[in-house]
Protein backbone atom coordinates (compact mmCIF):
# COMPACT_ATOMS: atom_id res chain seq x y z
CA UNK A 1 0.00 0.00 0.00
CA UNK A 2 2.72 2.43 1.03
CA UNK A 3 4.86 1.43 -1.96
CA UNK A 4 1.88 2.19 -4.26
CA UNK A 5 1.40 5.64 -2.74
CA UNK A 6 5.16 6.22 -2.88
CA UNK A 7 5.12 5.33 -6.60
CA UNK A 8 2.26 7.72 -7.21
CA UNK A 9 4.09 10.51 -5.40
CA UNK A 10 7.10 9.91 -7.62
CA UNK A 11 4.92 9.99 -10.73
CA UNK A 12 3.35 13.24 -9.58
CA UNK A 13 6.75 14.79 -8.93
CA UNK A 14 8.02 13.81 -12.38
CA UNK A 15 4.86 15.10 -14.04
CA UNK A 16 5.21 18.47 -12.28
CA UNK A 17 8.84 18.68 -13.36
CA UNK A 18 7.78 17.98 -16.93
CA UNK A 19 5.24 20.81 -16.81
CA UNK A 20 7.90 23.17 -15.42
CA UNK A 21 10.21 22.14 -18.27
CA UNK A 22 7.46 22.86 -20.82
CA UNK A 23 6.89 26.33 -19.32
CA UNK A 24 10.63 27.09 -19.30
CA UNK A 25 11.09 25.93 -22.91
CA UNK A 26 8.22 28.12 -24.11
CA UNK A 27 9.50 31.10 -22.14
CA UNK A 28 13.03 30.75 -23.48
CA UNK A 29 11.70 30.84 -27.05
CA UNK A 30 9.98 34.13 -26.26
CA UNK A 31 12.85 35.71 -24.33
CA UNK A 32 15.69 34.63 -26.63
CA UNK A 33 13.70 35.29 -29.78
CA UNK A 34 14.27 31.72 -31.05
CA UNK A 35 12.38 30.15 -33.92
CA UNK A 36 9.00 29.22 -32.32
CA UNK A 37 8.72 26.24 -34.66
CA UNK A 38 11.50 24.59 -32.63
CA UNK A 39 8.72 23.70 -30.18
CA UNK A 40 6.64 20.66 -31.06
CA UNK A 41 3.29 22.02 -29.90
CA UNK A 42 1.33 18.83 -30.58
CA UNK A 43 3.73 16.73 -28.53
CA UNK A 44 3.56 19.14 -25.59
CA UNK A 45 -0.25 19.23 -25.67
CA UNK A 46 -0.32 15.44 -25.71
CA UNK A 47 1.91 15.38 -22.61
CA UNK A 48 -0.28 17.91 -20.79
CA UNK A 49 -3.41 15.90 -21.69
CA UNK A 50 -1.84 12.66 -20.41
CA UNK A 51 -0.97 14.25 -17.09
CA UNK A 52 -4.30 16.02 -16.64
CA UNK A 53 -6.19 13.14 -14.86
CA UNK A 54 -3.45 13.07 -12.20
CA UNK A 55 -4.14 16.59 -10.93
CA UNK A 56 -6.29 17.01 -7.82
CA UNK A 57 -4.73 20.01 -6.08
CA UNK A 58 -5.56 23.54 -7.12
CA UNK A 59 -1.81 24.23 -7.29
CA UNK A 60 -1.30 21.46 -9.86
CA UNK A 61 -4.26 22.67 -11.89
CA UNK A 62 -2.73 26.16 -11.92
CA UNK A 63 0.54 24.70 -13.15
CA UNK A 64 -1.37 22.84 -15.86
CA UNK A 65 -3.05 26.12 -16.91
CA UNK A 66 0.25 27.96 -16.92
CA UNK A 67 1.78 25.30 -19.18
CA UNK A 68 -1.18 25.55 -21.56
CA UNK A 69 -0.88 29.33 -21.53
CA UNK A 70 2.83 29.12 -22.41
CA UNK A 71 2.01 26.84 -25.33
CA UNK A 72 -0.65 29.31 -26.46
CA UNK A 73 2.05 32.02 -26.46
CA UNK A 74 4.25 29.85 -28.66
CA UNK A 75 1.33 29.31 -31.09
CA UNK A 76 0.82 33.08 -31.21
CA UNK A 77 4.55 33.56 -31.90
CA UNK A 78 4.37 30.98 -34.67
CA UNK A 79 1.59 33.02 -36.28
CA UNK A 80 3.63 36.21 -36.00
CA UNK A 81 6.69 34.42 -37.36
CA UNK A 82 4.79 33.39 -40.49
CA UNK A 83 3.36 36.90 -40.87
CA UNK A 84 6.82 38.47 -40.55
CA UNK A 85 8.30 36.13 -43.13
CA UNK A 86 5.54 37.18 -45.51
CA UNK A 87 6.28 40.92 -45.18
CA UNK A 88 8.39 42.94 -47.58
CA UNK A 89 10.83 43.75 -44.76
CA UNK A 90 11.77 40.15 -44.13
CA UNK A 91 15.29 39.11 -45.02
CA UNK A 92 17.34 36.24 -43.66
CA UNK A 93 18.59 37.51 -40.27
CA UNK A 94 21.90 35.70 -40.58
CA UNK A 95 22.55 37.27 -43.97
CA UNK A 96 21.92 40.75 -42.56
CA UNK A 97 24.06 40.06 -39.50
CA UNK A 98 26.92 38.94 -41.73
CA UNK A 99 26.62 42.14 -43.72
CA UNK A 100 26.53 44.33 -40.61
CA UNK A 101 29.65 42.63 -39.27
CA UNK A 102 31.45 42.83 -42.63
CA UNK A 103 30.88 46.50 -43.50
CA UNK A 104 33.39 49.18 -42.42
CA UNK A 105 32.12 51.94 -40.13
CA UNK A 106 32.23 54.73 -42.74
CA UNK A 107 30.34 52.64 -45.31
CA UNK A 108 27.71 51.81 -42.72
CA UNK A 109 27.28 55.51 -41.85
CA UNK A 110 27.07 56.37 -45.54
CA UNK A 111 24.22 53.86 -46.03
CA UNK A 112 22.41 55.23 -43.02
CA UNK A 113 22.61 58.78 -44.30
CA UNK A 114 20.66 57.69 -47.38
CA UNK A 115 17.70 56.50 -45.32
CA UNK A 116 17.81 58.90 -42.39
CA UNK A 117 15.71 62.08 -42.28
CA UNK A 118 16.19 63.60 -38.81
CA UNK A 119 13.28 65.46 -37.24
CA UNK A 120 13.58 69.23 -37.12
CA UNK A 121 12.67 70.97 -33.87
CA UNK A 122 12.92 74.51 -32.62
CA UNK A 123 13.69 75.81 -29.18
CA UNK A 124 13.32 79.52 -29.21
CA UNK A 125 12.14 82.19 -26.85
CA UNK A 126 9.97 84.80 -28.53
CA UNK A 127 9.69 88.38 -27.33
CA UNK A 128 5.98 87.78 -26.68
CA UNK A 129 6.72 84.70 -24.58
CA UNK A 130 9.45 86.56 -22.74
CA UNK A 131 7.10 89.45 -21.96
CA UNK A 132 4.42 87.08 -20.63
CA UNK A 133 6.97 85.21 -18.51
CA UNK A 134 8.25 88.49 -17.09
CA UNK A 135 4.71 89.57 -16.20
CA UNK A 136 4.03 86.20 -14.59
CA UNK A 137 7.25 86.53 -12.57
CA UNK A 138 6.46 90.01 -11.34
CA UNK A 139 2.90 88.94 -10.35
CA UNK A 140 4.11 85.78 -8.60
CA UNK A 141 3.99 86.15 -4.79
CA UNK A 142 7.06 84.94 -2.83
CA UNK A 143 7.10 81.28 -1.76
CA UNK A 144 6.50 81.97 1.93
CA UNK A 145 3.23 83.75 1.05
CA UNK A 146 2.09 81.09 -1.42
CA UNK A 147 2.76 78.23 0.94
CA UNK A 148 0.71 79.88 3.63
CA UNK A 149 -2.24 79.95 1.28
CA UNK A 150 -2.11 76.41 -0.08
CA UNK A 151 -1.97 74.53 3.22
CA UNK A 152 -4.80 72.01 3.38
CA UNK A 153 -6.06 69.43 5.78
CA UNK A 154 -7.05 65.95 4.73
CA UNK A 155 -10.51 65.03 5.98
CA UNK A 156 -12.51 61.82 5.94
CA UNK A 157 -14.94 61.16 3.12
CA UNK A 158 -18.49 62.16 3.87
CA UNK A 159 -21.82 63.13 2.39
CA UNK A 160 -22.80 66.47 1.01
CA UNK A 161 -26.35 67.72 0.62
CA UNK A 162 -27.66 69.81 -2.22
CA UNK A 163 -28.19 72.72 0.16
CA UNK A 164 -24.51 72.60 1.15
CA UNK A 165 -23.47 72.54 -2.51
CA UNK A 166 -25.62 75.60 -3.14
CA UNK A 167 -24.10 77.29 -0.08
CA UNK A 168 -20.58 76.58 -1.31
CA UNK A 169 -21.47 78.08 -4.68
CA UNK A 170 -20.95 74.81 -6.59
CA UNK A 171 -24.59 74.78 -7.66
CA UNK A 172 -27.18 77.49 -8.01
CA UNK A 173 -30.43 76.78 -6.20
CA UNK A 174 -33.12 77.72 -8.71
CA UNK A 175 -31.72 76.08 -11.76
CA UNK A 176 -30.76 72.72 -10.34
CA UNK A 177 -33.17 70.61 -12.42
CA UNK A 178 -32.46 72.82 -15.41
CA UNK A 179 -28.76 72.03 -14.97
CA UNK A 180 -29.47 68.30 -14.70
CA UNK A 181 -31.54 68.43 -17.89
CA UNK A 182 -28.82 70.42 -19.64
CA UNK A 183 -26.35 67.69 -18.72
CA UNK A 184 -28.79 65.08 -20.02
CA UNK A 185 -29.01 66.83 -23.41
CA UNK A 186 -25.23 67.13 -23.51
CA UNK A 187 -24.90 63.42 -22.74
CA UNK A 188 -27.44 62.49 -25.43
CA UNK A 189 -25.50 64.59 -27.90
CA UNK A 190 -22.13 63.06 -26.99
CA UNK A 191 -23.49 59.52 -27.01
CA UNK A 192 -25.33 59.94 -30.31
CA UNK A 193 -22.62 58.08 -32.22
CA UNK A 194 -21.79 55.09 -29.98
CA UNK A 195 -24.72 55.16 -27.57
CA UNK A 196 -22.39 55.60 -24.60
CA UNK A 197 -19.54 57.78 -23.32
CA UNK A 198 -16.71 57.01 -20.92
CA UNK A 199 -17.74 58.27 -17.50
CA UNK A 200 -14.54 60.25 -16.94
CA UNK A 201 -14.67 61.76 -20.43
CA UNK A 202 -18.17 62.98 -19.62
CA UNK A 203 -17.56 64.46 -16.18
CA UNK A 204 -13.93 65.49 -16.76
CA UNK A 205 -13.26 69.16 -17.21
CA UNK A 206 -10.32 71.57 -17.31
CA UNK A 207 -10.53 72.29 -13.61
CA UNK A 208 -10.99 69.92 -10.71
CA UNK A 209 -13.81 72.06 -9.29
CA UNK A 210 -15.81 71.83 -12.51
CA UNK A 211 -15.19 68.08 -12.67
CA UNK A 212 -16.63 67.65 -9.16
CA UNK A 213 -19.63 69.78 -10.12
CA UNK A 214 -20.27 67.66 -13.21
CA UNK A 215 -19.84 64.42 -11.25
CA UNK A 216 -22.37 65.64 -8.70
CA UNK A 217 -24.92 66.55 -11.37
CA UNK A 218 -24.26 63.25 -13.15
CA UNK A 219 -25.13 61.35 -9.98
CA UNK A 220 -28.60 62.96 -10.20
CA UNK A 221 -28.87 62.04 -13.88
CA UNK A 222 -28.49 58.42 -12.78
CA UNK A 223 -30.64 58.64 -9.67
CA UNK A 224 -33.53 60.26 -11.53
CA UNK A 225 -33.34 57.75 -14.39
CA UNK A 226 -32.06 60.12 -17.08
CA UNK A 227 -29.11 57.81 -17.70
CA UNK A 228 -27.61 54.49 -16.67
CA UNK A 229 -24.12 53.17 -16.00
CA UNK A 230 -22.34 50.30 -17.68
CA UNK A 231 -19.47 49.02 -15.54
CA UNK A 232 -16.72 46.83 -17.02
CA UNK A 233 -14.91 45.64 -13.94
CA UNK A 234 -12.22 43.66 -15.77
CA UNK A 235 -11.23 46.53 -18.04
CA UNK A 236 -11.73 49.02 -15.20
CA UNK A 237 -13.96 51.12 -17.45
CA UNK A 238 -17.22 52.85 -16.63
CA UNK A 239 -19.53 54.09 -19.38
CA UNK A 240 -22.57 56.28 -19.08
CA UNK A 241 -25.54 55.84 -21.42
CA UNK A 242 -28.41 58.31 -21.76
CA UNK A 243 -32.04 57.13 -21.61
CA UNK A 244 -34.34 58.50 -24.29
CA UNK A 245 -36.85 59.46 -21.57
CA UNK A 246 -36.31 59.57 -17.79
CA UNK A 247 -37.14 56.10 -16.46
CA UNK A 248 -39.27 55.63 -13.40
CA UNK A 249 -37.34 53.25 -11.17
CA UNK A 250 -40.22 52.72 -8.78
CA UNK A 251 -40.29 48.93 -8.88
CA UNK A 252 -36.61 48.32 -9.54
CA UNK A 253 -34.02 47.57 -6.93
CA UNK A 254 -31.81 50.63 -6.56
CA UNK A 255 -28.15 50.05 -5.95
CA UNK A 256 -25.53 52.52 -4.89
CA UNK A 257 -22.29 52.57 -6.89
CA UNK A 258 -19.64 54.90 -5.46
CA UNK A 259 -17.12 56.40 -7.89
CA UNK A 260 -14.24 58.29 -6.24
CA UNK A 261 -13.53 61.67 -7.85
CA UNK A 262 -10.16 62.29 -6.24
CA UNK A 263 -7.78 65.02 -7.30
CA UNK A 264 -5.16 62.36 -8.25
CA UNK A 265 -7.69 60.52 -10.43
CA UNK A 266 -8.62 63.80 -12.15
CA UNK A 267 -4.92 64.58 -12.77
CA UNK A 268 -4.40 61.10 -14.27
CA UNK A 269 -7.41 61.58 -16.57
CA UNK A 270 -6.22 65.03 -17.61
CA UNK A 271 -2.71 63.82 -18.40
CA UNK A 272 -4.15 60.92 -20.43
CA UNK A 273 -6.33 63.32 -22.35
CA UNK A 274 -3.47 65.67 -23.12
CA UNK A 275 -1.10 62.89 -24.20
CA UNK B 1 -13.59 92.51 -58.06
CA UNK B 2 -15.62 90.45 -55.59
CA UNK B 3 -13.97 87.28 -56.89
CA UNK B 4 -10.50 88.80 -56.39
CA UNK B 5 -11.32 89.73 -52.79
CA UNK B 6 -12.57 86.20 -52.06
CA UNK B 7 -9.33 84.74 -53.38
CA UNK B 8 -7.25 87.10 -51.20
CA UNK B 9 -9.37 86.15 -48.16
CA UNK B 10 -8.86 82.46 -48.87
CA UNK B 11 -5.13 82.98 -49.24
CA UNK B 12 -4.94 84.87 -45.95
CA UNK B 13 -7.06 82.17 -44.29
CA UNK B 14 -4.71 79.37 -45.34
CA UNK B 15 -1.58 81.44 -44.65
CA UNK B 16 -2.73 81.93 -41.07
CA UNK B 17 -3.52 78.22 -40.70
CA UNK B 18 -0.11 77.27 -42.13
CA UNK B 19 1.59 79.52 -39.58
CA UNK B 20 -0.30 77.78 -36.78
CA UNK B 21 0.52 74.33 -38.18
CA UNK B 22 4.21 75.22 -38.49
CA UNK B 23 4.32 76.32 -34.85
CA UNK B 24 2.62 73.10 -33.75
CA UNK B 25 5.02 70.93 -35.71
CA UNK B 26 8.26 72.74 -34.98
CA UNK B 27 7.91 73.46 -31.26
CA UNK B 28 8.00 70.55 -28.84
CA UNK B 29 5.15 70.59 -26.35
CA UNK B 30 5.21 66.99 -25.10
CA UNK B 31 7.88 64.36 -24.56
CA UNK B 32 7.86 63.68 -28.31
CA UNK B 33 8.12 66.35 -31.01
CA UNK B 34 5.56 66.96 -33.75
CA UNK B 35 1.80 66.81 -33.33
CA UNK B 36 -0.96 64.23 -33.49
CA UNK B 37 -3.65 64.56 -36.15
CA UNK B 38 -6.40 65.17 -33.59
CA UNK B 39 -4.28 67.93 -32.07
CA UNK B 40 -3.96 69.62 -35.47
CA UNK B 41 -7.69 69.21 -36.05
CA UNK B 42 -8.43 70.90 -32.72
CA UNK B 43 -6.15 73.87 -33.39
CA UNK B 44 -6.46 74.26 -37.16
CA UNK B 45 -9.81 72.75 -38.09
CA UNK B 46 -11.10 69.74 -39.98
CA UNK B 47 -9.30 70.75 -43.19
CA UNK B 48 -5.91 70.22 -41.52
CA UNK B 49 -4.75 67.57 -44.06
CA UNK B 50 -5.04 70.26 -46.76
CA UNK B 51 -3.17 72.79 -44.61
CA UNK B 52 -0.42 70.20 -44.00
CA UNK B 53 -0.11 69.62 -47.76
CA UNK B 54 0.25 73.36 -48.34
CA UNK B 55 2.84 73.61 -45.57
CA UNK B 56 4.68 70.65 -47.05
CA UNK B 57 4.91 72.41 -50.45
CA UNK B 58 6.17 75.53 -48.72
CA UNK B 59 8.80 73.66 -46.67
CA UNK B 60 10.03 71.80 -49.77
CA UNK B 61 11.65 75.05 -50.92
CA UNK B 62 14.00 74.96 -47.93
CA UNK B 63 14.70 71.22 -48.00
CA UNK B 64 12.19 70.13 -45.36
CA UNK B 65 9.10 67.95 -45.47
CA UNK B 66 6.17 66.99 -43.27
CA UNK B 67 6.41 63.31 -42.42
CA UNK B 68 3.23 61.46 -41.44
CA UNK B 69 3.70 58.39 -39.28
CA UNK B 70 0.58 56.24 -39.09
CA UNK B 71 -0.24 53.96 -36.18
CA UNK B 72 -0.43 50.96 -38.50
CA UNK B 73 2.81 49.08 -39.19
CA UNK B 74 2.08 49.25 -42.94
CA UNK B 75 1.13 52.84 -43.87
CA UNK B 76 -2.32 52.93 -45.56
CA UNK B 77 -2.42 53.85 -49.25
CA UNK B 78 -5.51 56.06 -48.97
CA UNK B 79 -5.68 57.06 -45.31
CA UNK B 80 -9.07 57.80 -43.79
CA UNK B 81 -9.59 60.87 -41.64
CA UNK B 82 -9.61 58.61 -38.54
CA UNK B 83 -6.21 57.24 -39.53
CA UNK B 84 -4.93 60.81 -40.02
CA UNK B 85 -6.29 61.79 -36.60
CA UNK B 86 -4.34 58.99 -34.93
CA UNK B 87 -1.15 59.60 -36.96
CA UNK B 88 1.72 61.80 -35.77
CA UNK B 89 3.12 64.55 -37.97
CA UNK B 90 6.75 65.67 -37.87
CA UNK B 91 8.95 68.01 -39.87
CA UNK B 92 12.03 66.21 -41.18
CA UNK B 93 14.79 66.82 -43.72
CA UNK B 94 13.64 66.16 -47.27
CA UNK B 95 16.96 65.09 -48.81
CA UNK B 96 19.97 62.93 -47.92
CA UNK B 97 22.61 64.33 -45.60
CA UNK B 98 26.26 64.12 -46.62
CA UNK B 99 28.92 62.82 -44.25
CA UNK B 100 30.22 66.39 -43.79
CA UNK B 101 26.73 67.63 -42.94
CA UNK B 102 26.28 65.09 -40.12
CA UNK B 103 28.63 67.23 -38.02
CA UNK B 104 26.16 70.08 -38.41
CA UNK B 105 23.40 67.95 -36.86
CA UNK B 106 25.66 66.89 -33.98
CA UNK B 107 26.47 63.26 -34.87
CA UNK B 108 29.84 61.51 -35.07
CA UNK B 109 30.28 59.12 -37.95
CA UNK B 110 30.96 56.11 -35.68
CA UNK B 111 27.84 56.86 -33.61
CA UNK B 112 25.78 56.93 -36.79
CA UNK B 113 27.29 53.63 -37.90
CA UNK B 114 26.47 52.12 -34.49
CA UNK B 115 22.89 53.38 -34.77
CA UNK B 116 22.60 51.96 -38.27
CA UNK B 117 23.99 48.56 -37.20
CA UNK B 118 21.69 48.39 -34.15
CA UNK B 119 18.56 49.28 -36.14
CA UNK B 120 19.40 46.84 -38.95
CA UNK B 121 20.10 44.08 -36.42
CA UNK B 122 16.78 44.63 -34.63
CA UNK B 123 14.90 44.64 -37.95
CA UNK B 124 16.62 41.39 -38.92
CA UNK B 125 15.47 39.83 -35.63
CA UNK B 126 11.85 40.69 -36.31
CA UNK B 127 11.63 43.93 -34.33
CA UNK B 128 13.33 43.03 -31.05
CA UNK B 129 16.71 41.76 -29.89
CA UNK B 130 18.39 41.18 -26.52
CA UNK B 131 20.57 44.13 -25.42
CA UNK B 132 23.47 41.74 -24.84
CA UNK B 133 23.46 40.62 -28.49
CA UNK B 134 23.44 44.23 -29.76
CA UNK B 135 26.26 45.11 -27.38
CA UNK B 136 28.34 42.18 -28.64
CA UNK B 137 27.69 43.22 -32.22
CA UNK B 138 28.79 46.83 -31.58
CA UNK B 139 31.82 45.84 -29.49
CA UNK B 140 33.36 44.24 -32.56
CA UNK B 141 33.98 47.73 -34.01
CA UNK B 142 33.51 50.27 -31.23
CA UNK B 143 35.35 50.49 -27.88
CA UNK B 144 33.46 48.80 -25.02
CA UNK B 145 33.04 52.00 -23.01
CA UNK B 146 31.42 53.73 -25.97
CA UNK B 147 28.93 50.93 -26.69
CA UNK B 148 26.97 51.49 -23.49
CA UNK B 149 26.97 55.27 -23.92
CA UNK B 150 25.75 54.89 -27.50
CA UNK B 151 22.98 52.41 -26.69
CA UNK B 152 21.73 54.52 -23.79
CA UNK B 153 21.75 57.58 -26.04
CA UNK B 154 19.76 55.78 -28.76
CA UNK B 155 17.20 54.73 -26.14
CA UNK B 156 17.03 58.22 -24.61
CA UNK B 157 16.45 59.82 -28.01
CA UNK B 158 13.64 57.39 -28.84
CA UNK B 159 15.37 55.37 -31.57
CA UNK B 160 14.97 52.31 -29.37
CA UNK B 161 13.02 51.13 -26.34
CA UNK B 162 14.25 48.67 -23.73
CA UNK B 163 11.92 46.51 -21.63
CA UNK B 164 12.47 45.04 -18.18
CA UNK B 165 13.78 41.76 -19.69
CA UNK B 166 16.62 43.53 -21.48
CA UNK B 167 14.93 43.24 -24.89
CA UNK B 168 15.43 46.19 -27.22
CA UNK B 169 12.73 47.26 -29.70
CA UNK B 170 12.63 49.96 -32.37
CA UNK B 171 11.32 53.25 -30.98
CA UNK B 172 9.05 56.02 -32.26
CA UNK B 173 11.97 58.05 -33.64
CA UNK B 174 13.17 55.21 -35.85
CA UNK B 175 9.67 54.92 -37.29
CA UNK B 176 9.62 58.66 -37.97
CA UNK B 177 13.13 59.16 -39.31
CA UNK B 178 14.35 55.94 -40.89
CA UNK B 179 13.15 54.24 -44.07
CA UNK B 180 13.60 50.72 -42.73
CA UNK B 181 12.92 48.85 -45.95
CA UNK B 182 15.36 50.97 -47.91
CA UNK B 183 17.98 50.51 -45.18
CA UNK B 184 17.84 46.72 -45.45
CA UNK B 185 17.83 46.85 -49.26
CA UNK B 186 20.88 49.15 -49.30
CA UNK B 187 22.74 46.96 -46.82
CA UNK B 188 22.18 43.87 -48.92
CA UNK B 189 23.04 45.68 -52.16
CA UNK B 190 26.23 47.14 -50.75
CA UNK B 191 27.44 43.76 -49.65
CA UNK B 192 26.67 42.33 -53.07
CA UNK B 193 28.94 44.96 -54.65
CA UNK B 194 31.89 44.40 -52.27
Amino acid sequence: MSSASGGRRKELKEAREDLHRIIEACKSVEIKGLDPYLIDVEDLIRTIRDYFPMWNDAEDLCLDTEALNSIASVVRMQGEWVKRRATALYRDPFLIEEKIRGLPVDKMAEIFLKVWRPIIELEQLTIKGFREALKYWSDLPPLNLRWQKVGYAKTDMGFVTMEEMVKEGVLSSESFMAEVEKMWLELKNLASKYGRVKYWDFIGSDTYEETVRRAYLTSFLLTYGYARLQVHLLENEIFIMPNEEPLNKGGDEVISFPIPISFEEWERWKKGKEA
Amino acid sequence: MEKGKRSVDKKAYYASKMRKAAQLLFYRRHSTPGAKGWELRRRIGSDYPKVINLLNDYLARIGLTVKTVFEEANPPENPTIEQYDKARFYVTLRDDLTVEETKLVGWRIDDLAALCASIAYIISRGGKAPRKEIEDLLKAKIPDWRVEIDLNRFIRLGYMVEDENGQIYLGWRTRAEVDQKKLIDLLLETEAKT
